[in-house]
């Protein structure tokens, strides 16, 4: 049987603010247990949460560039559970009034486009963190996390595959790159993807029984998580047998996802307005202000990046995926004025050393301005494109300048006429045989004619010299 | 001659300013009386001797060296045990919190060390400030001063108790449905609960967050006007603290009630009231007359509604608030436990006494799902109803003059099983913090066992210049 897959996606993303969301602690990542905490975050007795306002404004800025409606008028209120991570006994979240609400993002797969819903995007405290003591047995809670600021992105079931799946997640994250709201850093649990999934046979109206796999933190996860899903799903109904609402966990390493709860042992969160909290209410003007600080958004460097710089579609498709990536492209290409060979730079090594390496764009070993540096040196004759390949290779080592890589190691393109022509001559003179066949019309005898005199040169010669100092020597 | 003690915190000011007293007799006094009273009173769960005492050189020094000193510097003060004092045991007369030392101080306690006020301990209260007559402490009974066979009131009954047995001359208590003003009357004191964000909550464990208000309790309405001064304004710590003016309450000192309209609530002059207390309030609403007043009948429809509203919402805030005591990171754990659930379980089934037991599982029901619109929602309306039908009596008036209480207080062990006639003694007080209005309680005479009566007037939203020129006036006039 054929089945239709039904995806809705809750994207919990921190936001980048100096300070937690109820207190003035910092919401610095690492840092030693416990160091970031005070009486507010770590629940103590009698102490009250006071919103940070920051908070506020960045989640106002995330609906925005998500094409959501702002509230004018909204709450926060208490989401009631035990858990030790959680020191007050409570999260405090939005329930039925958030912030944002009715957003739309467009995600485009295989070259269909198509709209995804947001329901809402509320405003919410992180929790802390447990650490199980290999030691002792025991479990340890480092309350650092504890109250550094949240959103939730909750998409409406309008996906309906893993690639649109991590195209969505792509997409927001990118997003919430570019108008700084988050550093969106998946690795370190910044960006955290819950899946609620379900199927239905094809031509089926009423939806299936859905599941939610929660804290997937990496677009192979989301993908893989999502597929294990489905085939179970259908193996479940395959069967004849029925799918429970439950809770699951994705196990990336082992490739399988389990069941955490089912709905049974499910929490009445018993949400009720926050009483230490007043209304948030914002105005027109605050809002209208917001908006006028908003960057320019992917969608619009993509169309400049086409349009203007002339970028093939897929390039400018994949640097302004990335918010740091596109930085990245931006300053280089301000830098040298050559944005193609900058873009063909980045599609060919920056992504794939920044893969290698296991690092962001902005921790790159060569800097944006140290690869507009290199390409100049390409443009203006100094060194050849081959050349280029083993200093920037020697600069991912490094870190050094490609100016002091080619004059250390004396890598400077040769297009002095006279000595290019020496070589040319000895090459010719020591090859008759290829100089007949070329005359026959065999054209790879000159390449293998450029290739000696490359060789004799060491790879410095300047290409277009020798070529035309080699055809002139063949046409006589 | 009064003995020291007897004296009230302004007379006390006034002796230090004249050299007549020092600093250090006068704390030494009030832990001499300690030491002899308490035992049978018991309003104190920790005293602070040495570091008074130390406290008190420091105070003297800046005399002697010819200092301005404010009102409260150097006057003893009793806190209730849920304000957080750091370095100091605030137990909330808890089993939960017997031995949790806060790291930091409430808001209403930096303001008061700065202001030189000594702390002299912390008050025993009904556990988690829930409760009528402060036997809910975990720890032990307060005795009423004025009878030892009688309760001081609650759940701030040990601060009202100090004040009243010349333990302190002024306390801190908390009033939440009535936990200042009930004590208060009570015990024949002062007691004032201030308007909802006029006293910042930073630091007062919390019961129910919408309704808890600190407030001070004395022996007079000028020691009531300098505590208000040195505790109210605006906290940035506290969302719900109102940004306002700050207000010289002493500037209501003023003798004079002319021309003030007072309305009597016909809802609470009703069965539900004693006899005596009906009469020494009508004695009181003649006094008012004879003094100026003008005093009619008015109405507050939605008063019967009040008690189980108050319940309900005062319930949901208490099972969410207290959740944080779970035995994870402070406060007591039980030792018999296998997995987390026990950790959670048991800490909190022994933790707690039965009272807190009975809100949680009152508050934790009315927010379930499935119950939450019919309860909890509900009466969130009739609170919004009670609110307004207060606005609509202060379209009238600038007074509403009530009995502080029901009843006097009551003997000891009489209520203590049955929580709906305890919660009754609530009757008067609570639909006052529903509807988030100051309101203070005066002794306006006695019963004929000589157990106090007390007069409650209200006044709208941060209007307590009001209350106590009102409240001033009548203490002036009637000999109680």
């Amino acid at each position: 049987m054929e089945y239709e897959v039904i995806i809705g996606i809750e994207v919990h993303a921190e936001l980048s603010t100096k300070t937690k969301i109820y207190c003035g602690c910092s919401t610095e990542f690492g840092g030693d247990p416990n160091t970031h905490c005070c009486p507010v975050c770590t629940g103590m007795p009698g102490a009250l949460p006071v919103l940070n306002e920051k908070v506020v404004e960045y989640a106002v800025r995330a609906g925005l560039a998500t094409n959501s409606t702002i509230s004018r008028n909204c709450k926060q209120d208490r989401k009631n559970y035990f858990y030790p991570d959680l020191p007050s006994g409570y999260q405090i979240s939005q329930f039925d009034l958030p912030l944002c609400s009715d957003g739309k993002l467009d995600i485009t797969v295989d070259g269909v486009t198509k709209d995804i819903g947001i329901t809402r995007i509320h405003i919410e405290n992180d929790a802390g963190k447990l650490i199980h003591d290999v030691y002792t047995g025991g479990t340890l809670v480092d309350l650092n996390r504890a109250g550094v600021p949240l959103i939730e992105i909750v998409s409406e079931p309008d996906i309906r595959s893993a690639d649109e799946a991590v195209a969505y997640v792509e997409r927001l994250k990118g997003i919430l790159e570019y108008i700084g709201v988050s550093d969106c850093k998946m690795q370190e649990g910044s960006l955290r993807a819950d899946v609620n999934l379900s199927i239905r046979p094809v031509g089926q109206e009423k939806f299936g029984t859905r599941t939610e796999t929660k804290n997937l933190n990496s677009f192979r996860s989301i993908a893989r998580a999502i597929n294990f899903e489905i085939e179970r799903q259908k193996e479940i109904l395959e069967s004849g047998g029925v799918v429970y609402q439950e809770t699951r966990r994705w196990d990336d390493e082992k490739g399988e996802g389990y069941a955490m709860r089912a709905k049974e042992e499910a929490n009445d969160y018993r949400y009720f307005p926050e009483p230490d909290l007043m209304p948030i209410r914002l105005s027109e003007e605050y809002i209208q202000s917001i908006k006028e600080t908003l960057p320019e958004l992917p969608e619009v460097r993509y169309k400049r990046y086409v349009e203007e710089l002339g970028l093939p579609e897929y390039d400018a498709g994949i640097i302004t995926s990335s918010k740091l990536l596109s930085d990245y492209f931006e300053v280089a290409a301000n830098e040298c004025k050559n944005a193609k060979a900058v873009s063909n730079w980045i599609m060919t090594d920056i992504i794939r050393v920044a893969k290698e390496l296991g690092v962001e764009y902005d921790e790159l070993p060569v800097s944006a301005i140290q690869l507009a540096h290199l390409i100049a040196l390409i443009d203006n004759g100094t060194i050849s494109g081959k050349i280029a390949k083993e200093v920037f290779a020697d600069m991912v080592e490094t870190s050094n300048d490609p100016e002091k890589i080619v004059e250390e190691k004396g890598l400077l393109q040769i297009s002095d006429e006279g000595a290019i022509k020496e070589v040319v001559d000895k090459v010719i003179a020591a090859n008759p045989q290829s100089i007949a066949d070329y005359k026959a019309g065999k054209d790879k005898a000159l390449g293998f004619l450029v290739g000696q005199c490359m060789k004799e040169m060491k790879g410095k010669g300047n290409p277009q010299i020798l070529n035309k100092l080699i055809l002139e020597e063949l046409s006589k | 001659m009064k003995n020291i003690c007897e004296y009230t915190a302004h007379e006390i000011h006034e002796k230090y300013i004249s050299k007549e007293l020092k600093v250090v007799d006068v704390v030494k006094a009030f832990f001499n009386k300690i030491k002899t009273d308490d035992e049978k009173i018991k309003a104190y769960i920790t005293l602070c001797e040495e570091e008074a005492l130390k406290d008190a050189e420091l105070i003297q020094a800046k005399i002697d060296n010819g200092e301005e000193i404010g009102p409260l510097a150097g006057i003893p003060i009793a806190i209730k045990d849920n304000m957080c004092t750091k370095g100091v045991k605030t137990t909330c007369a808890s089993k939960m919190l017997e031995n949790f030392i806060p790291p930091y101080d409430a808001t209403v306690i930096t303001r008061l060390k700065e202001a030189g006020a000594i702390i002299v301990g912390k008050t025993n209260m009904d556990e988690f400030a829930m409760g009528g007559s402060t036997e809910h402490s975990a720890f032990f009974k307060t005795h009423n001063p004025i009878n030892l066979n009688k309760v001081p009131g609650g759940s701030s009954g040990g601060s009202a108790a100090a004040v009243a047995g010349d333990l302190a001359p002024i306390s801190l208590g908390s009033d939440t449905g009535g936990s200042i003003r009930q004590p208060a009357a009570f015990c024949g004191i002062v007691g004032l609960k201030p308007t909802y964000g006029l006293i910042s909550r930073y630091g007062l464990v919390a019961f129910a967050s919408s309704f808890d208000q600190i407030g001070p309790f004395a022996k007079d309405i000028e020691d009531t006007a300098n505590l208000l001064n040195v505790i109210a304004g605006y906290d940035e710590m506290d969302s719900t603290s109102a940004k306002l003016e700050k207000i010289d309450y002493t500037k209501s000192l003023i003798n004079d009630v002319k021309g003030l309209k007072i309305g009597v609530p016909k809802e609470f002059m009703g069965d539900g009231v004693n006899d005596e207390v009906k009469a020494a309030v009508k004695n009181a609403v003649e006094k008012f007359k004879a003094l100026g007043a003008e005093v009619s009948e008015c109405s507050l429809p939605a008063t019967d509604y009040a008690l189980p509203t108050y319940y309900i919402v005062a319930c949901a805030e208490a099972s969410s608030n207290l959740a944080r005591f779970d035995g994870i990171r402070y406060g007591y754990r039980t030792s018999n436990y296998e997995s987390l659930d026990d950790i959670y379980k048991n800490s909190r089934s022994e933790g707690f006494g039965e009272e807190v037991k009975r809100r949680i599982i009152l508050g934790t029901y009315v927010l379930s799902s499935g119950y939450y619109d019919a309860y909890y929602k509900k009466a969130q309306r009739v609170r919004t109803l009670v609110k307004e039908g207060y606005e609509k009596v202060f379209e009238n008036y600038d007074l509403i003059l009530t009995p502080t209480a029901p009843s006097v207080a009551f003997d000891v062990g009489s209520k203590v099983n049955d929580p709906l006639e305890m919660y009754m003694a609530d009757l008067m007080t609570v639909s006052i913090n529903l509807a988030g209005v100051p309101a203070i309680s005066i002794p306006c005479g006695k019963d004929k066992e000589g157990m106090p009566i007390g007069l409650q007037l209200i006044s709208k939203h941060f209007n307590e210049s009001t209350l106590l020129q009102a409240a001033y006036t009548f203490e002036k006039n009637m000999e109680v």
